[in-house]
Formats: structure tokens, C-alpha cells, sequence
């Protein structure tokens, strides 16, 4: 088990599971977001290969309306 | 008149009516709005995506980005290393270069801090981004933004969100003389006709969202303004007449009977 934060949540993932596998989880198009994975910017191409791990800080971020 | 555009850092933006997407009832909203104002041009904002709601619709969805050009911006930001994280991730979720720097000074004023924007706007130049930056109405600073790569000046014309239109035009004016750079009037435009009187005063484009947004008929309203800006555009380049403090009659007093 890994107890990871996404959005400011905690949350609890299985071991093994990628970035990729986690955003698939939640229903989000990985074309649509950018990643900030403890505080560097997680570049798409890892989405796959990254692991989660223990104490990982994620922040999922999109475009939403703005001035 | 024909197809009207101008350019930044070369990209060329076939409407100068910029329109923010926020403060709408609804996507559905958002879209038809944007549609009426014919703006090729958008903002947007970057936030948390909703991990409780998986079913929550997304901008992209409505507003598509293949069919208009999004200009992530950094409404919220307080400081640089803000703004900077912002425009950073927003390039990484689909190749945004160009991007609006917006660095707040305060919450009651919604004012600029030039200190943090002009750091922003080099260390962003640096990065490859092509940085059009929310800025006060100084002539000062706007040259200062230029000769550190800014791509577009774009000065308030009034606080964000206020509707009080522009309050300087003689700063306005001077910005528009003293720089090569687009002038885009950003924030304060309350309605139709302040944005006429940017564009009539020679600025390229103005950026409006809450006074589309926030009106009784935002779709209608939208429309007004880009007939608004089409418009001042017109009557700039048509040069006004000159004026003059006593009367001249418009019919001919020759043959008068």
C-alpha cells in the first residue's frame, strides 16, 4: 500500500500503481492536465513509468474559465 | 473593412476582442458567449482538477482549444514564484508559449505588483514563454516590460472586475505612443462603448470578462462587443475629425433663399 496526497487529499493506492494508472482510476484524460509530483513538474512521458510511492505529493492540475 | 488581425510574437489573432472564460453560469454559457463575441482569443486559468466529482465537465469540452487559442493566465497569483508555477505547468498540459502574466498586489485592489511582474515577465523570457503582462497604467513600466521581451503590454484600465471604464486616458495614450509592442486594455471595461473608446485611442486589441459575463444577456452582450470594438477599430483608422470650440454648419449658406 502506498499513502500517497492528490489535490491536498490522502489517499491510499495499491502498490505499483503509476501515475498513469491513477489518473485512468479517476476518470482523467492525461492529455488534459499537467502533473506536479512533490513539487517538480512530472513530464507526461513518465506518467507510465512513475510509481507511486509512501508520501508522494501530487497536484493535478487543468484549464478551467478564467479572466 | 477587410479581415481585421494583428499579431503577437508573431502569432497572429484574427479577432481584437480578447474574452476571458470565467464568471458564467454555466459552460454551455461560456461557449455561446464566446461564440457571439467572435474572439479567436481566449483566457483561462489553471486549478486543481476535482477528484470528488469525476463527472464534472470540463472547459476544454465546450470551449475547444483546436478552435481557439488559449492564453493561460495567472489570475490568483501574488507573487512570481506563483505566477511562474503556474505558466509552468500550464505549458506542460498542452505546449502553451504564450501566456498572460498577471502578478496581484493586493486583494481589495486587484492592482499589479510591477516589482513581481517585471521579475516574472524575465525569468518567464528566459524560459522560451512569450509573456503578455497585466500591468499598470504607467508609461513607465510599460517601456521597462518592453525592454525585458515582453510580447504585449496590457494595462488596466480600471480595477479587474470594477466595470468603472477607463479612468487615464492620458496614460493610456502615452503607453499606446511610447511603445512597438500590441496594446491590450485589460481589466475595468465595464461596457460596450469603453471598449470603442480603447479602440478608438489607437490600442490593439481589449480583453473582456466580466462585463460580458456579468451582464443581464451575456450572449447578447458579447455581441455588442465585438460590434463595439469592430467599430473603434473603424473609427481609428477612419482618423476622427478635428474639433473645434465654435460651431461650423453643416449645410452650405451659399444660394440661401
Amino acid at each position: 500500500m502506498a499513502k500517497i496526497q492528490l489535490n491536498g487529499k490522502k489517499i491510499t493506492l495499491e502498490n505499483k500503481t503509476s501515475v498513469l494508472n491513477l489518473l485512468v482510476k479517476y476518470k482523467i484524460d492525461y492529455l488534459k492536465v499537467a502533473i506536479e509530483l512533490n513539487g517538480k513538474i512530472l513530464p507526461k512521458m513518465k506518467f507510465k513509468k512513475r510509481l507511486l510511492k509512501n508520501k508522494d505529493k501530487l497536484e493535478v492540475v487543468q484549464f478551467i474559465g478564467g479572466g | 473593412m477587410k479581415k481585421d488581425f494583428f499579431k503577437v510574437a508573431n502569432i497572429k489573432i484574427n479577432s481584437r476582442l480578447i474574452v476571458g472564460t470565467g464568471k458564467y453560469k454555466n459552460l454551455r454559457e461560456t461557449a455561446e458567449a464566446i461564440k457571439a463575441s467572435g474572439a479567436d482569443m481566449v483566457t483561462v486559468a489553471v486549478r486543481r482538477v476535482n477528484i470528488q466529482d469525476k463527472k464534472k465537465p470540463l472547459l476544454m469540452d465546450f470551449v475547444s482549444p483546436k478552435k481557439y487559442k488559449y492564453l493561460p493566465n495567472t489570475a490568483g497569483c501574488y507573487n512570481s514564484n506563483e505566477a511562474l508555477r503556474t505558466l509552468r505547468l500550464a505549458r506542460e498540459i498542452g505546449g502553451w508559449k504564450l501566456v498572460k502574466l498577471e502578478v496581484l498586489g493586493d486583494r481589495k485592489t486587484l492592482y499589479p505588483n510591477m516589482i513581481e511582474t517585471i521579475k516574472s515577465t524575465k525569468i518567464l523570457v528566459r524560459e522560451g514563454f512569450k509573456v503578455m503582462v497585466y500591468c499598470t497604467d504607467d508609461p513607465i513600466q510599460a517601456k521597462i516590460l518592453e525592454d525585458n521581451g515582453a510580447s504585449a503590454i496590457m494595462p488596466l484600465a480600471s480595477p479587474i472586475g470594477s466595470g468603472l471604464g477607463i479612468q487615464n486616458k492620458l496614460n493610456i495614450s502615452m503607453i499606446i505612443k511610447n511603445t512597438k509592442l500590441p496594446v491590450i486594455v485589460d481589466a475595468g471595461i465595464g461596457t460596450a462603448s469603453d471598449a470603442t473608446i480603447a479602440m478608438e485611442m489607437g490600442c490593439d486589441g481589449v480583453l473582456i470578462n466580466s462585463a460580458i459575463a456579468q451582464s443581464k444577456k451575456p450572449i447578447l452582450m458579447a455581441e455588442s462587443f465585438k460590434n463595439a470594438v469592430i467599430s473603434g477599430r473603424q473609427s481609428f483608422l477612419a482618423v476622427r475629425m478635428k474639433k473645434s470650440i465654435i460651431g461650423n454648419p453643416s449645410s452650405s449658406f451659399k444660394n440661401l433663399i
